[in-house]
């Protein structure tokens, strides 16, 4: 082999200054994608903080929408109430069966069975939002018209597999000495699950179903095929017997119908539905950071 | 010996509960692919697969088909599959390996929320401010510049078109890839990545050689999982690719298209026709298998190249 | 070969996974290396002149007041109870340690009289010429062929390059082991194979030292010894220095030897060189009374 000199500066020799080029342009593109990613959150949020501002007030959030000939107007009462409705059902029906769910997979399950349920749950996140709606729109609103239980219907079915494996997350956390020590206490399986083991995961669930609540609040494919006809201007909280109104269909509508009033209260709506996102990822993710520390404590 | 009982029944309770619960999510998937098959049946025995090649849907003319939304889903998703791929990944690189712990911790989060935005507000946005700057400032500018292509074509009149919904997905798709290569590219055995930086190779060339070659599995499945998150995006779609009845077979990705997640929304409502509903139910059947394969192959990919050594070392 | 110690004989050619930690008997004490080596270590050339080096992580001081010079074609090996900052020491020399959040280093650390540390260093250029073989084997997920072939093809060695590896695998003692398999994924390899690799991979793109940190505290004592008996033809082209924690390697390996401890005043852990020798002298006639309780094993 050729003697190579090892005792000159330690500059760069050889190729080396050609590929620290290569390394500096290489990690300037990283760099520069991860800035794009966060100027167009900073654009996107910007957008609607900007435009939606100015509709902001307090009748916008106390006042049924008024329809004029310029378009609409008022606020959006009807759609906050009905989206509150929508998303609580919704969550009445995912959450227990998606802790369930994890129960199964984290306290009882072998291997071999756990796999099937988190294909199925795997599947069932991977859906497209707009395939839930289809089937709901088969199964109910065929039949027997469009409701707001509907739309709940919908959004547990995108809720659950989030629910389901944030709390197996949760469990599987849960150190195997708790329940060892309550087993040994003679303590029974349903009272330790109970008793032990979620209480201590229980800010991993909640965490996992705040962001459930996050994303099924803002989804609106599910909704437009199942609780879409609905009196814009009035309240309604006949869940069961009407369509309701939601705020990811008013915005979806008055962005479609077009007209300056109309895309001001869009943006008005846009505002409302992505504060209440914002507060509920970033809680959430406050939520999770506490309690990993206290875990890794 | 009474405790002793309710323990027991207890522990039943719980159990059979969970295995209810446990078989309502299986069953959950066969409901839905039956009941689209299901509500599919009628277009399905009028059309066959002729469907699929069919171009035009025109509840007027009572004619349906899903040739134009099969062309607009697979340009407009492997549109932005393209491009969401390399960013996403040089996020994910950037995150995991170049950012400091403190600046990684604001970015990574930050990049996320992306992925919280609701699509109907990307599609308002869409509508409202991208649209209108890409037909003034970037449509006729690439039209002028590489109009020999016939990718970039006569600029839209309303800034609605395939790509401005490439564009819009790709936003969808970019987080998605960006947090899974991330999160892959930290499980990276830190050994590994000092192994070659002891080499006196740059800290690039360690990424390609170590770090790259190593998750090729998790980032393709990570890319296909961004795919399918674009694949069926309908709402903030429909908000921003124009649609329209005749055929949109064409290469100009500045005119109007559509999908089948956004056709279907658009048109399931409707009931012009006794053949409508169920051509929009064959529509969901066509995506459904689409995100079925999909979704499976991300599963197959990264179990199937999970390299046993690499637990081992 | 002239230096390799009479009581082990040579067992590059066996498979060192499957031998059983208790089927060879390491001699406890070894014939002490150092007592092979009658050439005055002062006429050596110098590589690493280091003078009061202090480490900080954050305001933590992890190492401090490091005096040492670290000669040419010698194995120097560094020893002491764990956490008394050998490692960080070593890594130091070839600044591995940059990536580490706080990591600060004072002092005056030259190599070759050029300082490490200096703003106009590239940290790539002094890796490329001062390497590094760690604790854990951790050969590429690649084939045996491209762990040795990865790095001379990026630093542009690419003529010869099948010589190239055959010569490193050579130096490496894995030659006869892996000729007949050089496609195949270096995982496939045993524990010591896979350490001996990485050596090749490391002496394939020529460099000067070979910093090995632990490099046989994962192995079993037949890999141990191939690995040791490897060290002893490698100095002839490299200078070496070694971590360990193993006192008998220390003294079967080196020539000098570096004994590192760690002082706990008010609750702060540094650790500083306590003294540096010839291993000899470590070993039989240590002047400092810690040195002495280590190596009679009153401690640690």
């Amino acid at each position: 082999m050729s003697a190579i000199d090892h005792t000159g500066p330690l500059t760069a020799t050889g190729n080396l200054r050609r590929r620290q080029r290569v390394d500096r342009t290489m990690r300037a593109l990283a760099t520069g994608a991860a800035i794009f990613a966060v100027a167009i959150l900073v654009i996107v949020i910007y957008s609607i903080a900007q435009r939606g501002a100015s509709q902001l007030s307090i009748g916008f959030l106390t006042k049924n929408p008024t329809t004029t000939i310029n378009g609409t107007g008022g606020g959006i009462k009807n759609a906050i109430i009905g989206s509150g409705l929508i998303v609580a059902v919704a969550t009445a029906m995912a959450l227990p069966l998606g802790v369930l769910i994890a129960i199964y997979l984290t306290e009882f399950s072998t291997p071999r069975m756990a796999a099937p349920i988190r294909l199925a749950l795997d599947l069932l996140n991977g859906l497209p939002s707009i395939v839930i709606g289809v089937f709901v729109f088969g199964l109910i609103v065929l039949s027997s018209g469009e409701t707001g239980f509907a739309g709940s219907f919908a959004l547990s079915i995108i809720m659950l597999p989030l629910i389901a494996r944030n709390t197996a997350e949760s469990l599987t956390l849960v150190p195997k000495d708790l329940r060892d020590a309550s087993h040994a206490l003679g303590i029974s399986r349903w009272r330790t699950t109970t008793g032990v083991v979620i209480p201590s995961a229980l800010s991993g669930i909640l965490t996992g179903t705040v962001l459930a609540i996050a994303r099924a609040a803002g989804e609106t494919a599910p909704l437009l095929l199942t609780t879409s006809l609905f009196n814009p201007n009035a309240t309604s909280f006949n869940i069961f017997g009407t369509s309701l109104p939601n705020i990811p269909l008013d915005i979806f509508n008055l962005s479609e119908s077009g007209g300056a009033a109309n895309q001001a209260s869009a943006w008005g709506a846009a505002l409302v539905l992505m504060a209440f996102i914002l507060v509920g990822s970033l809680s959430a993710r406050a939520m999770l950071a506490r309690s990993r520390r206290m875990m890794s404590r | 010996m009474r405790r002793h009982f309710g323990d027991r029944f207890g522990d039943g309770v719980l159990f059979g509960l969970t295995v209810l619960a446990s078989l309502v999510a299986m069953a959950l998937i066969v409901a839905i692919i039956y009941q689209v098959i299901n509500g599919a049946s009628l277009a399905v025995s009028t059309y066959g697969l002729s469907f699929l090649g069919h171009t035009t849907w025109n509840p007027v003319t009572n004619t349906y088909g899903a040739g134009s939304f099969i062309y607009g889903t697979l340009v407009t998703s492997g549109g932005a599959l393209l491009l969401a791929a390399p960013l996403g990944i040089a996020i994910g690189l950037y995150l995991s390996l170049l950012a400091s712990r403190r600046v990684g911790a604001v970015i990574g989060p930050l990049v996320e929320l992306l992925a919280a935005i609701p699509s109907v507000i990307l599609g308002l946005w869409g509508i409202v401010i991208l649209g209108p700057f890409l037909r003034s400032s970037i449509e006729s500018a690439l039209h002028s510049a590489l109009g020999w292509i016939p990718l970039f074509g006569q600029a839209s009149l309303t800034g609605l078109g395939l790509f401005t919904a490439i564009l819009i997905l790709t936003i969808m798709a970019l987080p998605i890839i960006a947090s899974i290569t991330r999160d892959l590219f930290l499980s990276v055995a830190p050994e590994l990545k000092d192994g070659a930086l002891a080499l006196g190779v740059t800290r690039w060339e360690m990424v390609r050689g170590v770090v790259l070659s190593s998750t090729r599995p998790g980032i393709a499945s990570a890319c296909i999982l961004g795919l399918s998150r674009a694949l069926g995006e309908a709402i903030a779609v429909l908000q921003v690719i124009g649609g329209g009845s005749q055929s949109l077979i064409h290469g100009n990705l500045f005119a109007n298209g559509d999908t089948l997640a956004s056709r279907i929304a658009s048109q399931i409502l409707d009931n012009v026709t006794k053949l409508q509903t169920p051509s929009v139910f064959y529509l969901a059947l066509i995506l459904l298998v689409i995100e079925l394969i999909v979704n499976l192959a991300a599963r197959w990919i990264v179990h199937h190249y999970r390299l046993p050594d690499q637990a081992a070392t | 070969m002239s230096d390799l110690s009479p009581t082990r004989s040579p067992e590059s050619n066996m498979d060192d996974s499957r031998s059983e930690a208790d089927a060879v008997s390491m001699p406890l004490i070894a014939p002490l290396a150092a007592e092979q080596q009658s050439v005055s270590i002062e006429t050596r050339e110098v590589v690493f002149d280091l003078k009061d080096i202090n480490v900080y992580y954050g305001t933590a001081l992890a190492l401090e007041g490091v005096t040492m010079q670290i000669y040419k074609n010698v194995i120097t090996a560094m020893i002491g109870p764990s956490g008394c900052g050998k490692s960080t020491f070593v890594r130091s020399l070839n600044r591995m340690n940059d990536s580490i959040p706080g990591f600060r280093l004072t002092g005056n650390a030259l190599y070759h009289g050029n300082d490490i540390y200096a703003s106009s260093v590239d940290p790539v250029e002094v890796r490329r010429r001062i390497g590094m073989v760690f604790q854990k084997p951790n050969p590429f997920p690649k084939s045996i062929y491209d762990n040795v072939a990865w790095a001379p093809r990026i630093l542009g060695m690419r003529s010869g390059l099948d010589e190239r590896v055959e010569q490193a695998l050579r130096g490496a003692a894995l030659w006869d082991e892996v000729k007949d398999r050089l496609k195949r994924s270096a995982l496939g390899l045993s524990g010591g194979q896979q350490q001996r690799l990485c050596i090749a991979r490391s002496i394939a793109i020529e460099p000067d030292v070979l910093l090995l940190d632990e490099p046989a505290s994962a192995l079993d004592p037949i890999a141990t010894a191939s690995i040791e008996e490897l060290m002893h033809q490698l100095k002839r082209d490299y200078t070496l220095v070694i971590v360990t924690h193993n006192m008998q390697q220390a003294a079967r390996v080196a020539e000098r030897t570096a004994f590192f401890s760690l002082e706990v005043s008010e609750g702060k852990r540094t650790g500083v060189l306590v003294e540096y020798d010839d291993t000899t002298k470590i070993f039989t006639r240590p002047s400092d009374k810690r040195t002495e309780d280590y190596v009679t094993g009153r401690f640690g």
